[in-house]
Formats: structure tokens, C-alpha cells, sequence
């Protein structure tokens, strides 16, 4: 654990808070990397939703890493057990490296349920107790390449008292102390790597004393917690995020958990962050959705103006007529996406995104994908997750080009102009539109 | 009704052509090439069912990667969702889902009689309602054709009259003279003679006179193929076999013969042998999405317990993708938390279709089909006791015999 072998070298900080750089000597032998500000590749049980290799393998610039949930795995442990060559062997990933987190960002967590020295995860099969000692235990069978630290992260709604933040900050540490001793004792996580968490709610003294006390153990980065979607405004995330950087090391990463949406991350990115979870293309994927939104940086912008107005305007306000509920619809659908399952794509020969050079777009047209939602067939969420999954990794590339090129603002304008269309119409959660 | 010489003047030289490859000594087995407007096929053929114009999470890539040739749409779900005029436009099925080989389509009367209440058949077509709008609609022979050349596939199939195999009585006898009517209906209405086959369905129930009789009448027709229907519809298999023995023995040998609805292992090897050329069925996909997997010892129930701790692909012998990286311990577990198990399954009970089908053609190439097909019962049952009656029987006709 002395001397981490991930390595977070920064090529350039932009306005003393944006960071740009690469994080190397990822993997147990050190040969990965992964170019920040970036997003991990987000899995079910290792397995990115709705795809299997070889559909994976159609896209380019796959994310070095994939998050993998311990909520996920942890009834499984039993098996790995008797397995034991580790959870990237069980799942037939060759060539990645894989993150444990805690729990599914794009699933809901019931709140209740935590205690002094327990957290609890949900499996397919229910409810599962954590001690350290337990999380520990599946971390050896798992034998992942960085995992995230035990953490108290119940606190994230926002009536949440200023004494319970205090004490998921305590104990959030407690359980950090007690990972590091049975990890550093531990044969079967030597040139394992352990993130931080960062808790604190939304109360800056606990959130920079939270960061304080975590930056002293010998941690590789840090998980940034409890400000996920819906959670907060982003003026007091930007606030928050910014205290929290100021308490932590320059040379170590730091992951948000739980945000995902371009706008929030651009936003992030502006307050220091380097990591996102890969969720969002996957939400989107489930309430049968397309991301469209244009992250062209080699326009001008009043150029981009006239194309928004001409294109893009009506996006967020595709409501469904029939008002049918789709399966898993956790959030609502956001001003970056178009509804396929509105009539209009039933005769919409275009390919989702003109240009776009993903498998989907490459292959097949708006109105076959219209037809593969009304007819629920599971071709829809395997053509939709790999063109989601492109244009996410692609507006990641963008946003680090901008921030090589001084361009982040113009980046950021698009952005704003596409929110700020998109306020005429809002979707009400049933999908119908409203004024 | 035209007569018989007007009809053959009325014919174009089909798009399909059928050289045999090699023919079985011992049964009448034939392993063929099938030229079709998209590709060639080698015959004999399992075709994987694609109904709303995808294959169950599978990519027209992944398919194609596994060496599928043709696969099939169903004309009912296809002509009501998206409907004919929007895939027209989109150049036919294979433009609208990008397939870039062979298609075939069913006429829709199968499914129409199966899954709609409430329909009716009478000397026009099939009546019945619509499940979306409950508008009243006509399919008559015209109108399926006429569908399907919307869809532009390169087989399609006869409007005809289907009656359950487990009927009997007058209504058979009915049922294959129009189906007949039908066929004649089809023909002339179909635009595209140069560029899409039409195949006859002989009909007749497991009365043998009845079948005999269609056959008599169909053969007369110059159509491409032809295809063996009314059967696997839960009748004994000892009348099944016998019915497919008795159509093959009547067909042209220089036409493909498609024995409609089967794909279980043994009765694919088994109608092979009585001298099959095309399969289908949904089997294999719809199993799929339960976590059955089709191996050469029968199937594998992937969500059983007793694989949760299984570190075995679920046939070590199979060169599909599926098997290539996945164990049964972990697409086991892949069930509880992502849709993509089911695709892994669907990939691997696909590969196992079309690999048997390549095995067994190889073996009638090779003059060893006889042997392929003792080797291949050995392993799917534990003793030959357990061996089907039925299946050495109608083996035992093609001079084939089971220690
Ligand atoms: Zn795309
Ligand atoms: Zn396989």
C-alpha cells in the first residue's frame, strides 16, 4: 500500500480547478490508463447491460475501466469463494481493469437500513448486511484492481440533520481504518488500490472534514459522495466540490458517484472532479432513448445557435401520446436525448445521430428503432446502450480536447443553449408533455 | 380458374436455383446448394425466426458471424407493425432491419388463425380483427402476397387454409382443396415472379390420400419449392413422420422441400434422413430466453441451481462466442442481474442449430450420413432403450437401424 502505483499525471489545470491528465498504472500489473476528466464503463455484474463482447467490442475508446457493484456480486461470494481466480476471470474480462464500488448508481437504494457498524447492499436476491469484516471478505474473492472503501453514504437527502452527517463522516472513516488494516494484512490484495469516501452532505465544514481526515490514510484517490442527481442544485455541489478539492492532494484522483448528466459534469469537471460513473447511457438506454445533444466544439457558436433552433429545439418535449410506462424508468427524460418511441421516428429514415459513427447509426435508422420499442423487442436496448455508450465516450473526448484547447466555454455554451430551449416544454414524469 | 397451359405460360424462370451436392446412398438424405437474389444456402438448412424483423437481441452481425444464410419474418407481425407501405419504403425487410442475406416469409395464416380470436375463414381469406385497432380485416391469398412483396423477401410463402393437425373429417379435405384455390390466387398475384420464389404448401391433414392428393395437384404448379405443412401442430409423431415420408416421396427431387415448424434435434436429423432440405422454428430462441441451452446430449437449464457453481462452458466442444468465454457459473449468475444472459444463451442455441445442420451435411458429402446419424442418437440418449419409437422407425424406413 506504501507508494500507490496509480498515478494521476496532469498536463494542464485550467483556472486553478479543471483538470486534464492521464491516470496511469492502473491494473495489477500497472499497463492501463485512463485519460481524465473521463467516465468508467458501467456494468451489471461485469457485464455492460444489454451487450456481450462482441457488440462491445463495435465501439472505440472503451474505458479502461469497469465498475463493477458490490451490491451485484455480493451474493455471489459464496461462488467466487470456490472459484477463486477473482472476479474479472469469473466474468471472462480479459482486458480491463475493474473498480468495486458499493453500490448501483442507477439503482435506488432504500435508506433505513444502516447502523454503527453495518451497511446494507441490494442483490437480485434482497437485502445484504455488511460488516468490514464481511466487505472485506468479498474483496478478496472479488480480488478487483481498486475498490471503494466501506462508507456510510445514507445522508444524501436533503433534510438529512447536521448531526447525522456528522456521525456518516465518523464512521465513514471508522470503516476506512478498518478496510486499511485487514487490506494491509491481506495476501490476496497486495497491489490492490483503495478509494476514500468523501461524505459530509451538504454542510461545507463536514464535506472539507470529511476530505481532511480521509487525504491522511494512505488512499489512492477519492470517491466523492452523496451528491447525486436530484440530490442538489448544482450551485451548491459546485460549492461543495470546490471545498473538497482544496482538502485533497493534487497528484490523486477523485470520482463522483451518482452524477451523470452532461451539463452536471461539465459543471463538475469546473470544480475539480476527474472520474464519473458511466450510468447514464444506460438510464437513458432504459426509458428508450437516444442522446443526441450536439458537443461539436469545431463550430462557432453562433452557428451553433441556428443549428439548435433548427434541430434540436423540440427534444426534450417528445412526450409518448399513449402515455405507456416504460420498464425501469428511475429518472426523467432529459434535454440530451429524444424519445424514440415518439410517432415521429416511425418513418424517420435518419440514422440516430447524423455522422455518429457507432454500430447503431452505422447500421440502422430512427424508424427501426421506433419499431424495435413499440414491438419490445430486445434488439432496442442492445442498438440503443452501444450508441449511448459511443456518444457518452465521445462527449468525454470533447470535454477534454476543449480543456486542452481553452475551448471549455464554448463547450459549456452549447450546453446552456440546449437547456435553455428546452425549458418551453418540460416532461412531466407519465411523459406528457406540458407547457 | 386458368387452365394448366395458360398457368406454365404464365411462369418466369424462378430466382432460385437447387444443385445437389450429393445424395445419400442409404436414405434420401441430399445435401444441396439453394441459390437465392441474396446468397447462396447449403442445404440442409436450419432458418432462425426473426418475427418482428430482429432475432431476439441478436445483431444482424452476430448472425451473419455465425454463418446463418436465410432467416424467416413473420408476415402477420411485420404487415400489422410497421406495416407493408413504411418497409416498402425502407427497400423491403432487408433494408428496414439491414440483412444482408437470404429472408423467407411466412403468408400470415398461421399465425393469424393461431394467435387472433375470432377469426373466420371462408373462400375469400381469413377474417379477422385487429388486436390494435379492432378494425375488421380480409388477409385473402392476394393480399399475403401482396404483403409480402412489400417485404421483399426471396422465399415466401402460399396463403393457405390451416386446420389443426389433430383434426379430422371434412374440413381437412376442404382445407387442401382450397389451399389449393389459394395457391393458383397466389401465383397470379404475385408481382415479383423475377425476384421472389413462391412456395406451395401441401396440406391434407395425416390422411394419406388427402396428402397424396394435394401433391398431386401442387406438383402440377411450376413453382420453386415447395413446403411440407399442417404438421408439428401436437399430432403423434408416428403420423408425422409418415406424413413428411409421404410428401417426400411425391416432390420433384430438382426443388428444395421446407418442412414448416420443426427444429427440435432429433426430428431435424430424422426428416433430413426422409429427405428435407429447410427447417424453422422458434425453439431454439424462445428456450433461449428461459436459460435453456441446446447441447448434443439434450439441454442444459442454465438457471438451475446446479450450475451456480459450474465453471464449465456450457459445451466445451461448442465454438461459439458464448461458449468461447462465458461458464455456466457465470451466465448463471449474469440471469439474475442483465437481459444479455438471455443473448448469450440465444447466440449459443443458434451456433448449435446451424453447426449440427453444417455437421450433418458434411457427413451425407462425405457418404457417411448413416453413421453421423447413429453417433449423433448415441449421444443424445443415455442407452438406445430410451431411443424414440418413432424415430426408429421412420429411420428404420430410410434403411437406417439402431443397434
Ligand atoms: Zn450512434
Ligand atoms: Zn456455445
Amino acid at each position: 500500500m506504501a507508494g500507490s502505483r496509480i498515478k494521476l499525471e496532469l498536463s494542464r489545470v485550467v483556472q486553478g480547478e479543471s483538470r486534464l491528465g492521464v491516470l496511469k498504472g492502473l491494473g495489477r500489473t500497472g499497463q492501463h490508463c485512463l485519460e481524465v476528466p473521463g467516465c468508467l464503463l458501467y456494468s451489471h455484474l461485469g457485464t455492460v447491460p444489454h451487450l456481450t463482447q462482441d457488440t462491445l467490442h463495435t465501439l472505440k475508446n472503451i474505458p479502461a475501466v469497469t465498475q463493477v457493484t458490490l451490491s451485484s456480486v455480493a451474493e455471489h461470494q459464496e461462488v467466487l469463494q470456490e472459484f477463486k481466480g477473482g472476479f474479472k476471470k469469473f466474468a471472462g474480462l480479459h482486458d480491463t481493469v475493474v473498480y468495486c464500488s458499493l453500490h448501483d448508481p442507477a439503482a435506488l437504494c432504500p435508506p433505513g437500513y444502516t447502523t454503527n457498524k453495518t451497511v446494507s447492499v441490494w442483490g437480485s436476491g434482497g437485502r445484504i448486511e455488511l460488516t468490514v469484516a464481511k466487505f472485506m471478505a468479498i474483496q478478496k474473492t472479488i480480488q478487483p484492481d481498486w475498490y471503494q472503501s466501506m462508507a456510510d453514504g445514507e445522508t444524501w437527502q436533503s433534510n438529512t440533520s447536521r448531526k447525522r452527517l456528522r456521525k456518516s463522516v465518523d464512521r465513514t472513516l471508522a470503516h476506512l481504518d478498518e478496510c486499511l488494516t485487514i487490506h494491509q494484512n491481506s495476501q490476496d490484495l497486495q497491489g490492490v488500490e483503495v478509494f476514500g469516501v468523501v461524505e459530509g452532505g451538504d454542510i461545507l465544514e463536514e464535506r472539507a472534514r470529511s476530505a481532511r481526515e480521509t487525504a491522511k490514510r494512505p488512499v489512492a484517490g477519492f470517491c466523492l459522495d452523496g451528491f447525486q442527481t436530484g440530490s442538489m442544485d448544482q450551485t451548491l455541489r459546485t460549492q461543495l466540490i470546490k471545498a473538497i478539492a482544496k482538502e485533497l492532494p493534487e497528484d490523486k484522483p477523485r470520482l463522483l458517484q451518482g452524477v451523470g448528466r452532461p451539463d452536471e459534469v461539465l459543471a463538475c469537471v469546473e470544480a475539480g472532479v476527474d472520474l464519473f460513473e458511466g450510468f447514464f447511457p444506460f438510464q437513458v438506454t432504459e426509458r428508450g432513448c437516444a442522446l443526441s445533444f450536439s458537443f461539436d466544439i469545431s463550430l462557432d457558436p453562433e452557428r451553433a445557435v441556428l443549428e439548435l433552433n433548427d434541430d434540436e429545439t423540440c427534444r426534450a418535449g417528445e412526450g409518448q401520446p399513449n402515455g405507456e410506462v416504460t420498464d425501469g424508468d428511475q429518472t426523467q427524460m432529459t434535454s440530451f436525448e429524444i424519445n424514440l418511441k415518439d410517432k415521429r421516428y416511425h418513418d424517420d429514415f435518419r440514422p440516430l445521430v447524423e455522422g455518429c459513427g457507432c454500430y447503431c447509426c452505422v447500421n440502422h435508422q430512427r424508424a427501426y428503432l421506433h419499431h424495435l420499442l413499440v414491438t419490445n423487442e430486445l434488439l432496442a436496448g442492445v442498438l440503443l446502450m452501444i450508441h449511448n455508450t459511443a456518444h457518452y465516450i465521445g462527449f468525454f473526448s470533447t470535454l477534454r480536447e476543449a480543456l486542452a484547447n481553452d475551448k471549455l466555454d464554448l463547450l459549456k455554451r452549447r450546453q446552456v443553449i440546449l437547456i435553455a430551449t428546452s425549458f418551453s416544454v418540460t416532461v412531466t414524469p407519465d411523459g406528457f408533455e406540458s407547457a | 380458374m386458368a387452365s394448366l397451359a395458360q398457368r406454365k405460360t404464365l411462369c418466369v424462370a424462378s430466382p432460385l436455383t437447387l444443385r445437389i451436392v450429393a445424395e445419400c446412398p442409404v436414405t434420401k438424405a441430399r445435401a444441396c446448394d439453394l441459390i437465392l437474389p441474396h446468397s447462396a444456402v447449403s442445404t440442409p438448412v436450419f432458418m432462425p425466426v426473426g418475427t418482428q424483423g430482429t432475432l431476439k437481441g441478436i445483431t444482424v452481425d452476430q448472425l451473419d458471424g455465425l454463418g446463418c444464410q436465410i432467416c424467416l419474418g413473420n408476415t402477420y407481425h411485420l404487415g400489422m407493425r410497421p406495416g407493408p407501405d413504411l418497409i416498402e419504403k425502407a427497400n423491403g425487410l432487408h433494408g428496414f432491419m439491414n440483412w444482408k442475406k437470404n429472408l423467407l416469409t411466412d403468408s400470415g395464416g398461421f399465425q393469424m388463425v393461431s394467435l387472433v380470436e375470432l377469426s373466420e375463414v371462408n373462400e375469400e381469406g381469413v377474417k379477422f380483427k385487429s388486436p390494435y385497432d379492432g378494425k375488421e380485416i380480409l388477409l385473402s391469398p392476394e393480399k399475403s402476397i401482396s404483403i409480402q412483396n412489400s417485404l421483399g423477401s426471396d422465399i415466401m410463402m402460399q396463403l393457405d387454409d390451416v386446420v389443426s393437425s389433430t383434426v379430422t373429417g371434412p374440413r381437412v379435405e376442404e382445407a387442401m382443396h382450397r389451399s389449393i384455390r389459394w395457391l393458383d390466387r397466389c401465383i397470379a398475384a404475385n408481382k415479383n415472379p423475377d425476384k421472389q420464389n413462391l412456395f406451395a404448401i401441401i396440406q391434407g391433414g395425416l390422411n394419406a390420400d388427402l396428402r397424396k392428393a394435394c401433391l398431386d395437384e401442387m406438383t402440377q404448379r411450376n413453382v420453386p419449392g415447395f413446403a411440407i405443412g399442417g404438421l408439428s401442430g401436437g399430432e403423434e409423431k408416428d403420423d408425422f413422420w409418415r406424413m413428411v415420408t409421404l410428401s417426400t416421396d411425391h416432390l420433384p427431387r430438382e426443388k428444395p422441400r421446407y418442412l414448416m415448424g420443426v427444429g427440435y434435434a432429433v426430428d431435424l436429423v430424422v426428416c433430413v434422413a426422409l429427405g428435407c432440405d429447410m427447417f424453422d422454428c422458434v425453439f431454439p430462441t424462445r428456450t433461449a430466453r428461459f436459460g435453456s441451452a441446446l447441447v448434443p446430449w439434450g439441454s442444459l437449464q442454465v438457471k438451475h441451481k446446479q450450475y451456480a457453481k459450474d465453471f464449465q462452458p456450457i459445451d466445451p466442444d461448442c465454438p461459439c462466442p458464448t461458449c468461447k468465454r462465458h461458464s455456466r457459473a457465470y451466465l448463471h449468475a449474469l440471469f439474475k442481474s442483465d437481459t444479455s444472459a438471455m443473448h448469450h444463451i440465444t447466440i449459443h442455441n443458434i451456433a448449435y442449430q446451424l453447426t449440427l445442420m453444417r455437421s450433418v451435411r458434411q457427413s451425407i458429402v462425405d457418404g457417411r450420413f448413416p453413421e453421423f446419424i447413429r453417433s449423433f442418437m448415441k449421444q443424445m440418449f443415455p442407452s438406445p432403450d430410451q431411443y424414440p419409437s418413432w424415430a426408429v422407425d421412420a429411420l428404420a424406413s430410410v434403411n437406417v437401424t439402431l443397434e
